[in-house]
Order: structure tokens, then C-alpha cells, then sequence
């Protein structure tokens, strides 16, 4: 879930998260390994007919 | 070990000219240290993808970055050389719309869709490979050769931006804030990456892997200039921003990974951790909003950015085949690795 930075997030544990990029991706299925930011590990896994890139940007 | 030292400023060096790889790239070094009567063979002799024709562009590309030492700033506008340059860029685009067909009725979401997908197996992906046994070695090579890229990260691709309007303009126009560092130059991504090669050991000297670099990584970094400097190609440009910035994310986690698990320093785990946050952003911003808006505006451009996003994957399956081959095989993965000093 994108969100218009800066954001604080407030955990179950009252810790304050913050991020001040222009848009933060708020991780909403907890599967994120850098929870509260997402990660994209929401996505799905399947076999794919085309390679996986490797670039970065 | 960055952070105690001061950054060197990779882009203050202005590169020597790198050594030619046969008679294209030869008589575009002879044009660019003023020499006279220079001929320039025609490029349909010339394979595509190959050496020579690939460091002949992305010399001529790099008028409109950086330069090279001992060339005129001028001479990125000389036409003689702008004229060697589209029919070199002929041969390259001719090359990948044959090797890249679009249909008709192809759909840039379906496009996107299919790179969302995370595969089970990754098999064929350097950054699965270099996450699971990548060595110290390997590592400095994938940064030496991407260095010609991330020391330049995103300037391709502003080029775009007055070639865009409304929508997609503010959004891409907030990414490549992002990308410059949001105001701060220390976290300017070229910088980060500076900060990546230093804590490997890397030269961070603006040009200094040019050399080392096989045709498969030019070709990738050329593809950008190419996108990036036609207006009548910015719907490919941003079809392969939004495929990088869609993959980017789970392969910079792995990369990141792989960094850790050969203990690598901290400023060498930031660059790629930090495009596992920002990238999630990106992705998102670039889909919706910079393709979202352009096709909303210019909806005949769809079939480009279909082309813009398959040519990256074109190309960059030719440069993973080239470095898992080199790999797998105990070789190293750059043309010159002594002269590069990456020999771990
Ligand atoms: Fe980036
Ligand atoms: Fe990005």
C-alpha cells in the first residue's frame, strides 16, 4: 500500500518506525522482511516461462 | 570502512578514451582525437550485439555524460559524429525490433504482470546464482561491470522527463528525485554505489571498468542512451525503467544477501538494501502512474513500452548467460581482469 511520505509507523509494541521518501510502501501481508516497508515478498511464486532479471535501479 | 574516509567524487575524473575492439570503434576513436580522413566502415558489416559496434555507441553515448579526456565538450552536438552515431543506433534498434516482435493487440500490463511473478527455480538469474555461491571475486566483478551503469544511475532516464507531461511527468519527476537522493547528494544512488565499490576494493573513477566490460553489459547501458535521447522512443524508455524498477526489488534482496554472506562491508549492503525499500515504492509509482499516465494520454504508445520492457529483458538474458557461463566455468567474467585490478 503506497502512502505519501514522510510516514511514521507505530508498531504493536508503541516502536516508532519512520520514513521520509516522497511515497512509502506500507507493508500490509507481514510477509515483508523489512516490515513495516514492503519488500515485494507479497508477490506470487510460479514458474515463469522467462527468466528473472537481475537489473537495479 | 566508507564512512571514517572521505568520498572521492567518482564523476571528477574525465576518462581516457578505452582501446578499440576492431574497425568501427577504431575510426570512432580516430574521429574523436581529431584525426583526419578517418574512414568509417559501414555498421551492416558489423554484428549488432557484438564488441566493436557496441563500444563504438557507448563512446559516442558518453559525449552526452561525462566525456573523455583530451575530446572537446563541443563536439557532443558535431554532426559528423551525431551521423556515425544514427547509423550505429540503426543497426543496434534493427537488431533488437527483429529480436523483440510485438504484436498488435499486447498489453504493457500483461507485459508487467509477467516479471511480477517470482520464479520457484531462478535458475538462470545471476543474482540467485551470486546469493547461493557467489564468491568475494564474483561479487567485485557483477559491481565492476553494473558500475558503468550505477555511477550514471538514472541519468539516462531523466532525459524523458520534458518529453512527458501532467501525470506521468510528476510521477517520474518523483522517482528520479528518489534516485538523485532526495535532495541529500550523500544519498544520491550513483553515490551509494560509489560507497558499495570502495568498501569492495573497486576503482570508483568515473570510466574505469570501460575497458573490462564484454558487449552484453554496453548493450544494456546502451539501450537506456538509446531510449533516453529519442523522443520518438520515450514509451520504450519508460517501458524499461518500470521492468527494472519491477525486478529490482527481490533481485536487490538476494544481492543484498549475497554481500552479507561473503562479509561485505555495511556501505556495500546499503546500496542494494536500500533499492529492496525504495524500488518496492518505485515499481508501483512508475506502473500506475508514469505508464498509467502516458498511455492515458498517448494510448497508440502501448506496443512501445511492450518493446521497451521485452528489449530489457533481451538484453539482459544475454548478459546473465554470458557471466553464469564465465562463472560456472572458474573464468572470470571481465575481458581484462588484470588491467581492471578486480584479480581477487
Ligand atoms: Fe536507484
Ligand atoms: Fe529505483
Amino acid at each position: 500500500m503506497l502512502v505519501e511520505g514522510p510516514v511514521e509507523v507505530v508498531g504493536e509494541d508503541g516502536e516508532v518506525t519512520v520514513c521520509d521518501r516522497f511515497s512509502v510502501a506500507v507493508c500490509t501481508c507481514r510477509r515483508s522482511k523489512i516490515f513495516p516497508w514492503c519488500d515485494t515478498s507479497h508477490r506470487k511464486r510460479a514458474k515463469r516461462t522467462t527468466k528473472d532479471e537481475d537489473g537495479t535501479a | 570502512m566508507t564512512t571514517t574516509t572521505a568520498r572521492r567524487l567518482s564523476r571528477r575524473t574525465v576518462p581516457a578514451l578505452p582501446e578499440p575492439r576492431g574497425p568501427l570503434s577504431a575510426a570512432v576513436m580516430g574521429l574523436l582525437r581529431g584525426e583526419r580522413d578517418v574512414d568509417v566502415p559501414s555498421p551492416a558489416a558489423s554484428e549488432p550485439y557484438g564488441d566493436d559496434l557496441q563500444l563504438a555507441l557507448y563512446v559516442l553515448y558518453e559525449l552526452h555524460y561525462q566525456g573523455f579526456d583530451g575530446v572537446p565538450d563541443e563536439r557532443e552536438w558535431d554532426s559528423g559524429l551525431l551521423a556515425v552515431r544514427g547509423a550505429l543506433e540503426d543497426r543496434f534498434l534493427g537488431a533488437l525490433r527483429a529480436d523483440v516482435p510485438v504484436g498488435a493487440g499486447d498489453s504493457a500490463w500483461a507485459a508487467l504482470d509477467e516479471l511480477q511473478v517470482e520464479p520457484v527455480d531462478g535458475t538462470g538469474s545471476v543474482s540467485h546464482f551470486l546469493r547461493d555461491e557467489g564468491t568475494v571475486a564474483q561479487l567485485r566483478e557483477y559491481a565492476a561491470l553494473r558500475s558503468l551503469y550505477h555511477l550514471k544511475e538514472a541519468d539516462p532516464h531523466a532525459w524523458v522527463i520534458p518529453r512527458l507531461y501532467g501525470r506521468a511527468k510528476a510521477a517520474m519527476v518523483a522517482v528520479e528525485f528518489d534516485e538523485f537522493g532526495g535532495g541529500r547528494a550523500d544519498e544520491i544512488h550513483a553515490q551509494l554505489f560509489a560507497d558499495l565499490m570502495t568498501d569492495l576494493g573497486l576503482e570508483t573513477a568515473y570510466g574505469h571498468y570501460l575497458d573490462a566490460a564484454p558487449a552484453e553489459m554496453l548493450a544494456t547501458v546502451n539501450l537506456m542512451s538509446l531510449f533516453g535521447l529519442h523522443r520518438a522512443l520515450r514509451a520504450a524508455l519508460v517501458g524499461h525503467f518500470a521492468s527494472v524498477e519491477v525486478t529490482s526489488s527481490p533481485g536487490s534482496r538476494r544481492l543484498a544477501e549475497a554481500l552479507r554472506r561473503v562479509g561485505a562491508g555495511a556501505a556495500a549492503v546499503r546500496f542494494y538494501a536500500e533499492h529492496v525499500e525504495a524500488d518496492a515504492v518505485h515499481e508501483q509509482v512508475v506502473r500506475h502512474d508514469v505508464i498509467g499516465g502516458l498511455l492515458e494520454e498517448e494510448p497508440a504508445l502501448e506496443a512501445d513500452v511492450v518493446f521497451g520492457i521485452r528489449a530489457t529483458g533481451h538484453l539482459e538474458d544475454r548478459l546473465a548467460d554470458r557471466l553464469l557461463a564465465a562463472w560456472r566455468d572458474g573464468r572470470s567474467a571481465l575481458r581484462s581482469p588484470e588491467r581492471a585490478g578486480t584479480a581477487a
